[in-house]
This record gives C-alpha cells, sequence and structure tokens, in this order.
C-alpha cells in the first residue's frame, strides 16, 4: 500500500539537509567559506585542470637509460681499480647488468677477484650489497649488479624521481601540485593555476646531473673527433652547442655530494654559482685537485660541459664557484635544481596538456549555461506533460537530485570535468525517466479500471523492477569507462555513477512520499495524469 | 483545458504494427551500418591527438587583432613538421594549429620551435591551450579505449543473458552494436574529431541504449508470461506500444537537453554532444527495430517454439 511512511520521510529530510550542507560551500565566496563554523563542510566541487586552467603533465622515467649509465660507472670502476692494482686486462665485455673481464694473464685472476671484492660496496638496508664479484671457470673474472639491485632499481628510481620533481616544484612557487606515480615508470603531475608550463616543464625536464670530471689532455681531440675516442674518455660538447671537450670518463665528484648550492658572482661580477660539497666531496674534490694542478677539469652537466677552468691550487675547502654563461635568471634556476637534486633518471614528458585560466573559466560559464537551460527545459517540458501534480513533483526530486549531485561530488572531491558537466546535464536527463516509467504503469493500471490507490501501487510496484535493470546497465557502463578511462574518461564516469545512485534516490523517493501525501489531504477520486475511467 | 497535460493527448493505446516493417528496418540498419563501417575505414576516423599523438594549440592575438593565418601557415610549414593544419576559430584574432612530432625528436623543444616561429611570423600571441600527446601513450590510450567499448559491450550482454535469456541477450548486444557503428558512422560523416571524449559519448551512447532496451524487454517478458498463447510477433508488438510513450518522453527531453548543450556549451562540447544526441536518437530506434525483431527470428522458450517464429513470415500480418 502506498502509505506516508515514517522513515521514508525521514531519510527524505536528512537527504536534503545533507545534502544542503554539503552543496552549500559551492555558492559561497571563498572568504564566507572560510568563516563556516568548524562542524561544517567546506569543500567547494573539485573542478578539473581543463575548468579551472593549469598544467598535466605525464612523465616516463627512462629507467633503461639509468641501468645503461649505472653499468658504465661499474665498468669505469672496474677498469680504474685493476689498472690502478697493476694487472693488465685484454677485454672488459658488457654484459646485461655487469662487465666480465678477460685478463691479459689468466694466473692472476684471484688477485683481480680481490680487487673486484672491495668495489662491492657496503651491504645496503636489506643486508646485501649492491654488486657481485665472481670469478668464472675460465679465469674471467666479473662484476655485476646483483639481481635484486637490478630488480628494484627501477621502483627506487621511481619514488627518488616523484621526491625531486615535487621539490622542484615547491621550489617554482606553485599551488597546490599533486605529484601521483602511475603505473610501474610513470609520473602524473598536475598543476593547477600554473601560469608558464614551459618553466614547468623545464625545471622537471631536466636531470640536473652536476659531475667534476678531468679534461683528457693525453689524447688528441683531433683524433677522438675522427672517431678514435680512447676507452676511458669520452666526447662532449660545451653548453654552447658546439665547442667539444675530450673528458675522462671517471667521475672525480658527482652532484650527490653537494650540500648547498647558491647564486654567486664571478671575479667580473657576473653571475656564477657558489657550491659547497659535504664531506666526502670536500676530500674527493681536494685529493683529485691536489694531484692535477696545472691541468684542466671539467663542470658538466646533463652531459654538456659548462667550463674547464684550469686547477690553480689544491681545493681544500669543499667549497668553489662555477662560471659559466649565466644569467641571474638561469643561474637561479639552475641553484634551485641542484639543490633539489639530481634526477636518478632521464624523465621523458609523454603528455602534456595546458589550459589558461580564461579558458577554463570560458569552460565552466558555458557549462552553467547549458546546465541552467537544459533544467529549465526539462522542468517546463515535464509540466507541460504531466501537469503541476505530477509534473511538479518531478521537478521536486529533480532539485533534490541536483543537489545531492552536488554534495556528493563536493564531499567524495571528485574531478569535474568538461565533458563531467555533460554527464551531469544527461543525468538530468535520465533521472526523469525513473519518474516517466512510474506514471506510465500508473496510466496503465487506471486504465485496466483499478482505483486511484490501487494505481498507485502497482505502478510504483510494477515499475521498480524496471527502473532497478535500466540504472544497473548505466552504471555497469559507467564502472568500465572509470576502469578503463583515462584523465577526463574517468571524471565523466564517475559523477554518472554518481548521478545514477542520486536519480534514482530522489525521483523514486520524493515521488514516494510526495504521491502518499497527496492521497492523504486531497483524496483523489481520479488521476489527472489518467482519462476518466469510463 | 483539454490539451494539458500533453500526456492525455498522447493516444493511450498505440497500435503500431512495428513489426510489420522490420523488415524494412532489418534492411536500412544493414545498409546504413555497412556504409559506417566502410566509413571508418575510408575516409577514416579523423583521430585526436589523443588517439594519433602529436600537439594541438590554441593561439590568440592580444586585443582582438587579426591573426594572419597564412602567415601562421606559412612560419609552422618549413619546420618540416609534415602535415600541420591551421584553422581559424570563432573570431579572426584566434585559431588552432596542429602538427605531429616526429619521432624520435623531443616533444617539449619542437613545441618550443613551432611557437618561436608562429611569434616570429605575426608577432606576440598568447596560448590559451597546449596538448602534446606522444605516440607511445596516444597508442596506449587507443588501445584502452577500444578494449572499454569491446568490455562495456560483453558485460551488458552477460548482464542482460543472466536478467532474461541469451536470445534477448542477442537482441540487446545487436542493439548496442547497431548503435555503435552507427554513431561512428555520424562521426566519420560530420568529420567529428574522435578523441578520449568520443570515447566517453559512445559508452554513454551504450548505457542509454541498453538503458531503452531494458525497458522494453522486460515489458516483454512480462507480456510473454502474461499472454501464453498469443503469436510471438504480437506480443512484441503489443509491448513496444505499451512502452512507447515513455520511450517518446524520455527520448525527446534528452535529446532536447542535449542541443541546448550543443547550442550553449561552447566548442569543447559540441562534437561530444551531437554524437550523444545523435546515438540517443538511434538507440531508440534500435531498441523498437534491432532487439526486438532479433528475439523474434530466435524465438523464445515458451512451452513450445511458436510457428511463427520463423523469419519467413516476417512482414505478414496476422490478423485481420
Amino acid at each position: 500500500m502506498i502509505q506516508l511512511s515514517r522513515w521514508k520521510v525521514i531519510v527524505l529530510i536528512i537527504a536534503l539537509v545533507f545534502g544542503v550542507l554539503l552543496a552549500l560551500p559551492n555558492v559561497l565566496t571563498p572568504a564566507q567559506r572560510a568563516s563556516l563554523p568548524g562542524f561544517m563542510p567546506k569543500n567547494a566541487l573539485n573542478l578539473g585542470l581543463d575548468l579551472q586552467g593549469g598544467s598535466y603533465l605525464l612523465l616516463e622515467v627512462d629507467v633503461d637509460a639509468m641501468r645503461t649509465k649505472r653499468v658504465d660507472n661499474l665498468i669505469e670502476d672496474v677498469r680504474v681499480s685493476l689498472r690502478e692494482a697493476g694487472i693488465a686486462t685484454n677485454q672488459i665485455a658488457r654484459e646485461p647488468g655487469g662487465a666480465v673481464v678477460t685478463l691479459a694473464d689468466p694466473t692472476r685472476s684471484e688477485a683481480a677477484y680481490q680487487e673486484l671484492r672491495k668495489l662491492v660496496g657496503a651491504p645496503g638496508a636489506n643486508g646485501a650489497a649492491e654488486r657481485a664479484a665472481s670469478r668464472l671457470s675460465d679465469g674471467r673474472v666479473r662484476l655485476a649488479f646483483t639481481q635484486a639491485t637490478l630488480d628494484t632499481m627501477g621502483a627506487t628510481a621511481v619514488d627518488q624521481s616523484i621526491e625531486v620533481v615535487r621539490r622542484r616544484i615547491d621550489s617554482l612557487g606553485t599551488r597546490e601540485p599533486s605529484i601521483t606515480r602511475q603505473g610501474a615508470e610513470r609520473i602524473v603531475v598536475q598543476a593547477p593555476g600554473e601560469s608558464d608550463p614551459a618553466a614547468l616543464e623545464r625545471v622537471i625536464g631536466q636531470t640536473a646531473q652536476l659531475t667534476f670530471q678531468m679534461v683528457d689532455t693525453e689524447n688528441s681531440i683531433q683524433d677522438a673527433l675522427a672517431g678514435r675516442v680512447p676507452p676511458d674518455a669520452q666526447l662532449l660538447i660545451g653548453d654552447d652547442g658546439q665547442t667539444p671537450y675530450l673528458v675522462k670518463k671517471r667521475v672525480l665528484v658527482s652532484g650527490e655530494n653537494l650540500t648547498k648550492a647558491e647564486v654567486s658572482a664571478d671575479q667580473s661580477g657576473r653571475p656564477a654559482i657558489g657550491f659547497r660539497f659535504d664531506g666526502q666531496g670536500a676530500r674527493r674534490f681536494g685529493e683529485a685537485t691536489a694531484a692535477n694542478i696545472g691541468k684542466p677539469f671539467a663542470i658538466i652537466l646533463d652531459g654538456k660541459v659548462i667550463s674547464a677552468p684550469t686547477i690553480n691550487s689544491a681545493i681544500l675547502g669543499g667549497s668553489g664557484i662555477i662560471e659559466g654563461n649565466f644569467t641571474i635568471a638561469s643561474a637561479s634556476e639552475l641553484v634551485n635544481l641542484l639543490n633539489g637534486g639530481a634526477l636518478p633518471a632521464p624523465l621523458k614528458v609523454e603528455e602534456r596538456r595546458t589550459v589558461t585560466a580564461e579558458l577554463g573559466a570560458d569552460a565552466v560559464q558555458n557549462g552553467k549555461l547549458s546546465t541552467i537551460i537544459g533544467f529549465i527545459i526539462i522542468v517546463v517540458f515535464m509540466l507541460l506533460a504531466y501537469g503541476f501534480l505530477f509534473g511538479g513533483i518531478s521537478v521536486i526530486g529533480l532539485v533534490l537530485n541536483g543537489i545531492l549531485i552536488i554534495a556528493a561530488m563536493s564531499l567524495t572531491q571528485a574531478t569535474l570535468t568538461l565533458p563531467g558537466i555533460a554527464g551531469l546535464i544527461l543525468t538530468f536527463a535520465v533521472a526523469v525517466d525513473a519518474n516517466v516509467l512510474i506514471y506510465e504503469r500508473i496510466r496503465d493500471e487506471a486504465r485496466a479500471g483499478r482505483s486511484v490507490v490501487a494505481s498507485l501501487d502497482a505502478g510504483f510496484n510494477k515499475a521498480m523492477g524496471t527502473i532497478i535493470d535500466a540504472n544497473l546497465t548505466s552504471l555497469v557502463a559507467a564502472t568500465i569507462m572509470f576502469i578503463f578511462g583515462a584523465g577526463p574518461v574517468r571524471g565523466f564516469a564517475w559523477t554518472l555513477s554518481i548521478g545514477i545512485f542520486t536519480s534514482v534516490f530522489s525521483s523514486v523517493l520524493v515521488a514516494q512520499v510526495l504521491l502518499a501525501y497527496w492521497l492523504k489531504t486531497a483524496r483523489p477520486k481520479t488521476l489527472p495524469i489518467a482519462e476518466s475511467v469510463r | 483545458m483539454t490539451w494539458w497535460p500533453l500526456i492525455k493527448v498522447l493516444p493511450q493505446k498505440t497500435n503500431f504494427r512495428f513489426v510489420k516493417y522490420a523488415r524494412i528496418a532489418a534492411v536500412l540498419s544493414i545498409v546504413l551500418c555497412t556504409a559506417s563501417i566502410i566509413g571508418c575505414f575510408y575516409p577514416g576516423l579523423n583521430m585526436g591527438i589523443d588517439f594519433r599523438g602529436g600537439a594541438v594549440m590554441e593561439l590568440t592575438k592580444p586585443d582582438s587583432e587579426t591573426l594572419d593565418l597564412a602567415a601562421v601557415r606559412e612560419s609552422v610549414a618549413h619546420l618540416g613538421l609534415g602535415d600541420v593544419g591551421v584553422q581559424g576559430i570563432d573570431d579572426a584574432s584566434s585559431a588552432v594549429v596542429r602538427f605531429q612530432v616526429p619521432d624520435g625528436q623531443e616533444q617539449s623543444a619542437v613545441v618550443a620551435r613551432v611557437q618561436g616561429a608562429i611569434n616570429e611570423a605575426v608577432g606576440p600571441v598568447t596560448y590559451s591551450g597546449v596538448s602534446v600527446v606522444g605516440s607511445k601513450v596516444s597508442g596506449e590510450l587507443f588501445t584502452s579505449g577500444v578494449l572499454a567499448l569491446g568490455v562495456a559491450i560483453a558485460l551488458m550482454f552477460a548482464y542482460i543473458w543472466f536478467r532474461f535469456e541469451p536470445q534477448f541477450g542477442f537482441g540487446a548486444v545487436a542493439g548496442l552494436l547497431h548503435d555503435v557503428v552507427l554513431t561512428f558512422g555520424l562521426i566519420v560523416l560530420f568529420k567529428l574529431e574522435f578523441s578520449l571524449n568520443m570515447v566517453a559519448a559512445i559508452l554513454t551512447v551504450i548505457g542509454y541504449s541498453m538503458n531503452d532496451t531494458v525497458v522494453v524487454f522486460d515489458r516483454l517478458r512480462e507480456n510473454l508470461r502474461k499472454y501464453k498463447t498469443m503469436p510471438l510477433r504480437e506480443v512484441i508488438d503489443l509491448s513496444l506500444n505499451e512502452t512507447l510513450s515513455r520511450t517518446i518522453i524520455t527520448g525527446v527531453t534528452a535529446v532536447m537537453v542535449l542541443a541546448a548543450l550543443a547550442f550553449f556549451g561552447g566548442e569543447a562540447l559540441f562534437g561530444f554532444s551531437i554524437a550523444l544526441m545523435f546515438g540517443i536518437i538511434v538507440g531508440t530506434y534500435s531498441s523498437i527495430y534491432v532487439g526486438a525483431p532479433i528475439i523474434l527470428l530466435w524465438g523464445v522458450k515458451r512451452g513450445e517454439i511458436a510457428e511463427d517464429a520463423k523469419p519467413v513470415k516476417l512482414g505478414m500480418a496476422s490478423r485481420p
């Protein structure tokens, strides 16, 4: 029987109160929002970047490049340590994750093995060392990263990259950037309202690996340019993009030993970068400069030589100045990068979407306008089709539905995107469908000659199954969009799912309660939406 | 006031012989679907950068000065980026530039080069929206988009099978495929950009079309139980007629609202709303003329298979 059941009224009132409370922040100014008492929700709708303007970047950590580089360094370590121990080698062959050394004199494999064991490194957090040395049966020796290191290298690199990116973006002063991991090797950066996406991309795109390496003065650069590069050296270009340098591969000190970088000036007052090393860096730098007085060393940033000053005296204090072609702006940007730390691996920008705040505001305007117009169309149409009573009931349900959707979206802080607005509008259109199904059923029953009360009753009961079925399928579609969809599609799916729930809830419950109330008070003999029973 | 509420004007009990025209409708559907499928390959979909990779930039000359499109085109053309599209939008001071990022080149660098060239050619402009999608990501987006469509259809089929009967499932899925294919056809016909948003639109069409089909099937199932001896064709006609008023009201509401969206929603939502609107119209048609006739072809178990569940008798009025 359709009756004014107390619990339904209570549920409806609770929903309305909570809905209004949660949706309220959206109609207030930020100042009013802040002055709300503590117990009240303060979250307004969370607008997507396409509506408030901002930058979205999808970055991929180039783990392969990093692995290659780590193995390069390992090979260089092997080469240098065996040479310093006076063990001659025939060949140092690269293999996945390490190096295999063929000795000139196989009988010295024990000595070589002992040398390589020194390079294994201190045991890490898990108790195992990063590298492992071994002797092969044919007298060759091998140094390689352990499998555990290789396995975690990628994940560690991504974690470190996220940290570095966060520090760098913070130094730009962007408000509320969100930096999240996506999949195994990707990072998503969302910076709302960032006015200069190019700057964002510049600071993220630089690996900022700073190294100090000796310039190779023993071999001729002409030979190297002709393709004969010595095995322990590499050919680099200066940051002017032209000047070639032949540099020893061995890294004396790297940016990891930096404790502080700051903008300073060189003797002639041009911008330069002042730096300070930690204890280990200062010691290494001191040793290297003391041993190489009169020779030039190269300061290299991301594979480009910034400058190659000659060492005049040993630098023991652990601090110094990097001169180069800097402007105040580029120097301070580099300082920020160096202080933020180097990225463990190069980052590639795979996807970038930027929307200015104006464009976003336009989209919001358009969205608001079409929502309001769509709403008016539905209201007018329902009133025309079903009259003031039944049409009016649908409209009340629709208003509650709108409040509940905004409330739920604000509460969950789901991102509202432009297609999300479209989903919202369509939700309103389909929301009246539940009412239409109920009303049409009621008319059917009335036509079959039932009384008013019986028609209402049977109408509701029979329509419910259909409503649930029809909406479940829509929910399935929305869920799939959520699971498989990327970015904008996801927001759209979420909006749609929330809409499906609130629509069924509000249109059915409001109609039930109000029609029961109408039955109780007006005691109608006929239904206004059905022709009078003949 | 005899005309209001409008619902009284709608005939209470329509008696359209839907099934009678099922054959014509089937021919029409098959022709349109075939045309749409061919259209997807030739001339092919107008892939947006989401699925093709590349860059799109929107640029505006400040103070509503006129933007020299030819100069923009000229400046980007000699950068060797292949096919560059330059298109003026709403007012003469803005344009959209599309280009591909050649393999192996840094996206950011290419975008910066293009922006530099444009600035050199036409003076300072502001870039209000820049999107760049790498080829790797675009491939993934495409795969996940197609996968989403496939999984959606499969799950709908499973759901209907579970809730009704297998042949209902086939009918529903045939209707869905029909709607999806025709929506693709419209996208090709109007050269709408096929993007992630479009996938969302198609998934919504799937949801709506299903919603429509379920309402019809629900009534059909109920009537099959109610009128055990009535020929299947007539049960289908009866069910379609009984749900017709609801189908029309809901469909008209949705289409009107989407028309408002297409009209007032701005550039970004236009293609999206047009595709949705068309999808809903097609979805309404398919719930009448694709889903139900398939059930008729297949027949349903009602104790015994009715004689007239055979396609041969389609289109013949069963009762005077």
